[in-house]
């Protein structure tokens, strides 16, 4: 894994609401086709800087840098294209509530690409299916679904138009355990598949050990270390090992070495 | 392959016909997508014969472009595909095989579906007034209930439903009546004066105010004041469970939740109805008074012989009424929410259409009865 391309490039972010200092001196690098998991405690800020990266919040200082370009410089237009390749999904699924959940595919297709309606149609079922989700609930309203079913719609929007890098905001908070596996599962598959990176937030140990190459961990307002599960394991401070040590971190380690045995 | 899509280079498909196959090439990408399939389809409609494909010459292949290959050879005709793409194209073949296996469920349009939705609304509407005279049972039996266990009463919620749907309600009731008392006046000065009745004002004002427009307009404002206000509190308490969690706890949530509204709408709106009177007839007294040759002396005068005691309280009598189906409306539409704030919303809005429709069907039926037992 020499040389290999950074997608996204933070330097010296800093973000701050009033007097709280919620970043200061945070760099982050994410490379292509891997998948990246980020986590932190409660407050940390690991959603700031899901909404700093893809441009939802101006940063206080620093510099985002995604696909080459520095976002918080280039122009309206150029920006707007560097958002078309990133996918978003957001907590609670975030799908327009008055649309279908095959509408709520289409729409980046209708804004980024003028496509006829049946093409669009037979895209927005191709990513129904691929975001395994059976192929009725197309007609579907998001009310009529379940938890599990929304974030799988709102994955199937989130890569609606093939993006280059895609954010998952806690994609498998509030699901069951064997939806959250699933779900881990289908990550790894479109990983595969679409050649994706992915940058995931989660507080599901299981979803790191089992998907995630490389983990950041979010402390003290900054990346204390992005890298790969078994050196950030061993990383010396007090909340990375409470965190990857304690009772939860053991089981969903030995779950994973267990799986790679067989 | 990390190149932006606007600068995506073009993409071919041409039949190489020595070999007697389909030649791709260039970015099979969501923006050359669309010319793709025109080619695709023009291909195919030349060739009968299904051809294998030469994909070698593909720079890039999303997922658009993969859906193109697979409707042009289908999953096994395709060569030359680098491990990626392979991988992107079984994926998408696979998808597409299991997408299209069950026909995605087409939404209805058409004569049908709009006979169907009359039916479906015509029997919800007949469901809301069935739930709604159960609900009116209910709140009927938990009042006779309650009533000789003081302890359950709930005094706290009950005064500060007085005071939100009552006191809070006078500024915006009286300014409202006082308003339309003087337009119903300059409206009956401008006509009765071709007459030269113009002194029959006072009359016209009086009787309308005492009679309907006060108890009306006081209801439909307390409607969309009060009874939105509790579909909505008590509709977000639905949303967040708090209502399962008064259950649990052993409460009933009639008493403690529906009780102190209804209850509050009794006391209110009887009150802020003889102020909707006053205000109203004051309105008209001015008019006359200010624009008319109507003294105030004469005003009362004539308002005195008027014999307003029997008006009045046919007016206050109807002002209960409201308010109790008010009330229940409210109520009712905040226990029919479901989990989401939308829902909310539409229930909000449900609530207020039915009681402004109920509190002015109830009055056009009150209007009979009155004028049909004579008074």
């Amino acid at each position: 894994m020499t040389a290999r391309e950074t997608v996204i490039e933070v330097r010296d972010l800093k973000n701050q609401f009033g007097a709280q200092v919620v970043h200061e001196h945070l760099d982050l690098d994410v490379y292509r086709g891997e998948i990246l998991g980020v986590v932190g405690g409660s407050g940390s800020g690991k959603s700031v800087l899901l909404r700093s990266i893809i441009g939802l919040r101006r940063p206080s200082g620093g510099q985002v840098r995604m696909l080459g370009e520095d976002m918080l410089r280039i122009g309206e237009a150029r920006r707007a294209e560097i958002e078309s390749r990133c996918g978003v999904l957001f907590q609670n699924g975030a799908l327009f509530s008055s649309l279908t959940v095959a509408e709520n595919v289409m729409v980046p297709m209708r804004e980024h690409h003028r496509l006829p309606a049946p093409m669009m149609q037979r895209l927005a079922a191709l990513k129904i299916t691929l975001g395994g989700l059976p192929t009725d609930a197309g007609a579907k309203f998001p009310s009529e679904l379940s938890g599990g079913m929304v974030k799988r719609a709102a994955l199937a929007r989130a890569i609606a138009i093939d993006p280059d890098i895609l954010f998952l905001d806690e994609p498998t908070a509030g699901l069951d355990p064997i939806g959250a596996a699933a779900f881990d599962q289908l990550l790894l598959t479109l990983r595969e598949a679409l050649g994706l990176t992915v940058f995931l937030i989660t507080h599901d140990l299981d979803t790191l050990y089992t998907i995630c190459d490389r983990v950041a961990v979010l402390s003290q307002k900054r990346v204390l270390v992005a890298d790969t599960l078994p050196r950030v394991e061993r990383y010396e401070d007090s909340w990375v090992q409470a965190y990857f040590q304690g009772p939860r971190g053991r089981a969903a380690m030995a779950a994973a070495r267990r799986t790679e045995a067989t | 392959m990390s190149t932006n899509p606007a600068s995506a280079s073009a993409a071919t498909l041409r039949r190489d016909d020595a070999a007697g196959t389909l030649v791709a090439t260039g970015d099979w990408t969501l923006p050359n997508v669309r010319g793709l399939a025109q080619r695709a389809a023009a291909l195919r409609a030349a060739h009968s014969a299904t051809d294998r494909v030469d994909a070698a010459g593909i720079e890039r292949l999303d997922t658009a472009g993969a859906q193109i290959l697979f409707d042009l050879a289908g999953s096994d005709a395709i060569d030359g595909l680098d491990p990626a793409q392979l991988a992107l194209f079984k994926a998408v073949s696979h998808a597409t095989t299991e997408s299209e296996r069950t026909p995605a469920a087409r939404p209805d349009v058409g004569v049908l579906a709009l006979l169907a939705r009359t039916g479906a609304a015509v029997d919800q509407i007949g469901r809301d007034a069935w739930q709604l005279l159960g609900f009116i049972g209910l709140i009927l039996a938990t009042i006779a209930r309650t009533l000789f266990q003081p302890w359950r009463w709930r005094i706290t919620s009950f005064v500060f439903h007085v005071e939100q749907t009552g006191l809070d309600a006078v500024p915006i009731v009286v300014l409202l009546n006082f308003l339309v008392g003087a337009v119903v006046a300059f409206l009956g000065a401008t006509v009765l004066k071709d007459f030269g009745a113009s002194i029959y004002t006072v009359e016209l004002v009086s009787y309308s105010f005492l009679r309907e427009f006060a108890v009306l307009l006081t209801a439909i404002m307390v409607a969309g004041r009060s009874g939105s206000a509790f579909t909505a509190q008590i509709g977000s308490m639905k949303a967040r469970e708090e209502i399962d969690a008064i259950r649990t706890l052993g409460l009933d949530p009639v008493v403690v939740l529906v009780l102190p509204r209804v209850l509050a709408l009794l006391i209110a709106l009887p009150i802020l109805t003889v102020l909707a009177m006053l205000a109203g007839i004051v309105g008209g007294a001015m008019v006359c008074v200010l624009s008319l040759d109507v003294s105030a002396t004469m005003f009362i005068t004539r308002f005195q012989a008027l014999g307003a005691t029997q008006h009045f309280w046919v007016g206050m009598s109807k002002a209960p009424l409201f308010a109790f189906l008010i009330g229940a409306i409210g109520c009712l539409e905040g226990f029919k929410v479901t989990g989401s704030a939308e829902s909310v919303g539409t229930h909000t809005t449900s609530s207020v259409v039915q009681a402004i429709f109920v509190t002015i069907l109830v009055d056009a039926l009150a209007a009979i009865f009155y004028m049909e037992i004579g008074l």
